[in-house]
């Protein structure tokens, strides 16, 4: 039986931004179970990283969390104090985040970095720190690693930095990492090294894993479960399967069509019309409504409920209710039809 | 190069095996370049200098309405020769002709009315004091390509149509735009003279993924309708596979491998190729667990020191001791598939 390890209840979280209120993230739910990997994907402004940021209380002025529920093995992160906090992040859920250029101290040797997490984190003491710290860098494939703690930053690669970054993660054995865009600064080749390194950790320590991008392909090749995101709200989740071979949400769909395939055809890509949405001022409907070619007068009036398809897969469209209805032929079919049937 | 085991670069008979600089273009391709070469020289320290060979000795050619793609990690030289073949750097050595004609410190200016860029980053590349119509009319002025005001205007108007923008949006500034609304306005921009030929520097990488279909399909109308040739330079290859005819694979300032796009796809024969194109991650779960990677160990060698030989030798599987030691000649396998490669 797997175990539930995190549980996101209708996570609020929101930037009181001159302008106004920035719904960055609005009423996102999801669980992730033990040694599972899950993947967030959305485009810019979706609110994929605030949700990681959310979980680990490190949002930036003037972002706060106004609702919902994180549970930890049960445990309401959200009622922790900053003190508790400060034990959880690191030891029980670490991140890596997107550029290892700037993540790191420039004036610290990466060794003296690495120790101080381990230091901060662990009990461990004296030799025995550099001692971790020399295998954690050896465990990330970094070889030669007793001259590699000596060096400053700025003498390892990109590729290299972000394998320092996920050994400063792994420094106490997190339940849960998180990795916020972790190659998106990589080349190809690169990131090919990192991903199959966190997959290879994943399996020898156990780990659940969060991984936050927009690349759809590494979603593919990494992702057990996925959560699509648009404009603060999960529009559909699902296994990897599920989203990729029965998207069931239009956001998700439009978003397949409009990524070139593997190999050159005569076929067309097909964009999503129109332009990101605009956070400060929200649409009281679906969100991705402006810009879905199937959008219907309920699409613009009212938010659709996340309905599930199976145990799996769960999604919020009014197209896709309306297809499940017509399909069931059930009376209630008839209903939303008088509602909102008619395209815009 | 030696010419004597290099078969041409040039299919078309154009040119026989053994006399590069006998060659006379006789208009068949829209580019051609020939051993185009750019050194920078970089100091190291106070009184040290070292060569960075950032293009070295690149031959390729580009027939009319076609786009050819270049490919490779970051700093392996595909920006510099879309800079040197415009002629923005000089070249250190080599020709690049243009429609048949050889371009040289004198004529560029003229020949550069036939030829455009649209640059990366669609934040940096435009004027913010500005206005879209004279972002766009500029390129007029400099040719000299209108009578008076009204007939520039008109043009203005007409490049915004055909580039997707409102005509309104004119007296704008572009900060006000978004950035594939950006995107639209450099294209225009390069499109203002009626160029032949485009190089297309990175220029979706900074857009979001939906964005990025709608100007990969605006590049695709364009070329059908206006008959241009695209030199198309970006990382990401399942870009460059959507848009491409034939592809060039660039490793260290040099071509490793060229030929038609699912050829290369399907058939690499240099290992890097291989290893590169494997590296992709693929937005299909099925293909994503059946494929399988060829993770290259090791980082990209600095471009300073550039190993002897082949410079894959380092990384290459393959590697023979006659690899460091003599450069492999750019040969032809049949049916225009071009590869730097001894043991393939």
């Amino acid at each position: 039986m797997s175990e539930t390890i995190l549980q996101v209840k209708d996570l609020r979280t929101s930037f009181m931004t001159d302008a106004g209120e920035v719904k960055a993230v609005n009423g996102v739910s999801f669980e992730l179970e033990k040694g599972k990997v899950l993947g967030i994907v959305g485009e810019s402004g979706s609110g994929k990283s605030v949700t990681a940021y959310s979980i680990m209380q490190i949002l930036q002025f003037p972002g706060r969390i106004i609702g919902g529920e994180i549970l930890f093995k049960g445990d309401n992160l959200l009622e922790y104090s900053r003190k508790q906090m400060r034990e959880f992040r690191g030891s029980s859920v670490s991140i890596i985040f997107q550029d290892p250029m700037t993540s790191l101290n420039p004036v610290f040797s990466i060794g003296h970095q690495i120790d101080e997490a381990i230091r901060l984190h662990t009990d461990r003491r004296g030799a025995d720190i550099r001692r971790r710290t020399i295998e954690l860098i050896h465990l990330v494939g970094i070889n030669d690693p007793e001259r590699r703690v000596r060096q400053y930053p700025h003498e390892l690669s990109g590729g290299m930095r972000q394998r320092v970054m996920i050994a400063m993660a792994l420094a106490c054995e997190p339940d849960i990492l998180i990795a916020d865009e972790p190659t998106t600064a990589l080349d190809v080749t690169i990131q090919a090294q990192i991903l199959e390194l966190i997959a290879e950790l994943k399996a020898k320590i156990g780990m659940a894993v969060i991984i936050i991008t927009h690349d759809l392909g590494v979603i593919a090749d990494m992702c057990d479960e996925i959560i699509v995101m648009y404009a603060g709200s999960v529009c559909e989740r699902g296994t990897t399967d599920d989203i990729f071979y029965s998207p069931s949400h239009e956001y998700t769909r439009n978003l397949l069509q409009s990524i070139p395939k593997d190999r050159k055809t005569d076929e067309r890509l097909i964009p999503i019309a129109g332009t990101p949405i605009d956070l400060l001022n929200l649409p009281p409907g679906c969100a991705f409504a402006p810009r879905c070619k199937e959008c219907m007068k309920i699409c613009l009036e009212e938010h659709p409920e996340e309905i599930a398809i199976s145990d799996t897969h769960y999604a919020s469209c009014w197209v896709n209710i309306r297809k499940i209805l017509t399909e069931e032929g059930a009376p209630a079919g008839a209903a939303v039809e008088d509602r909102g049937g008619e395209t815009r | 190069m030696s010419n004597t085991q290099t078969k041409s670069v040039f299919g078309q008979g154009q040119l026989s095996d053994t006399d590069w600089n006998e060659y006379e273009p006789d208009g068949g391709n829209i580019l051609e370049v020939h051993h185009l070469s750019k050194h920078f020289s970089v100091k190291t320290g106070f009184f040290k200098e070292l060569p960075l060979k950032a293009v070295d000795d690149v031959s390729f050619f580009i027939r009319h309405k076609e786009t050819l793609g270049l490919v490779g990690e970051s700093g392996c030289g595909k920006t510099t020769v879309g800079r040197t073949l415009m002629w923005l750097y000089p070249p250190t050595s080599g020709e690049v002709f243009f429609d048949g004609e050889r371009i040289t410190e004198k004529n560029v200016r003229t020949l550069r009315r036939n030829m455009q860029m649209v640059f990366q980053d669609p934040y940096s590349s435009l004027n913010p004091r500005m206005t879209v119509e004279d972002i766009i009319g500029e390129p007029l002025d400099v040719h000299k390509m209108y009578k008076d005001k009204s007939e520039r205007r008109e043009r203005v108007y007409e490049l915004m149509h055909l580039v997707g923008l409102n005509q309104e949006h004119a007296t704008r500034y572009s900060h006000e735009f978004s950035g594939g609304q950006r995107q639209r306005i450099g294209i225009a921009r390069a499109l203002a003279i009626n160029p032949k030929f485009i190089v297309c520097d990175e220029s979706v990488s900074a857009l979001d993924v939906s964005i990025q279909a709608q100007i990969l399909n605006m590049f695709k109308d364009l070329q059908d309708e206006l008959n241009l040739s695209y030199l198309f330079i970006a990382h990401d290859i399942l870009i460059v596979t959507y848009m491409s005819d034939r592809i060039a694979v660039m490793y260290l300032g040099k071509i490793v491998e060229l030929a038609e796009t699912n050829e290369i796809n399907d058939h690499p024969i240099h290992p890097y190729t291989e290893s590169l194109f494997s590296a992709v991650p693929i937005p299909d779960p099925i293909t994503a667990r059946e494929s399988h990677r060829i993770v290259l160990e090791g980082d990209v060698p600095s471009p300073l020191h550039v190993p002897s030989g082949c410079a894959f030798h380092t990384r290459c599987p393959y590697a023979t001791e006659k690899c460091s030691l003599e450069e492999p000649p750019f040969t032809d396998r049949g049916h225009e598939h071009f590869v730097a490669c001894w043991n393939r």
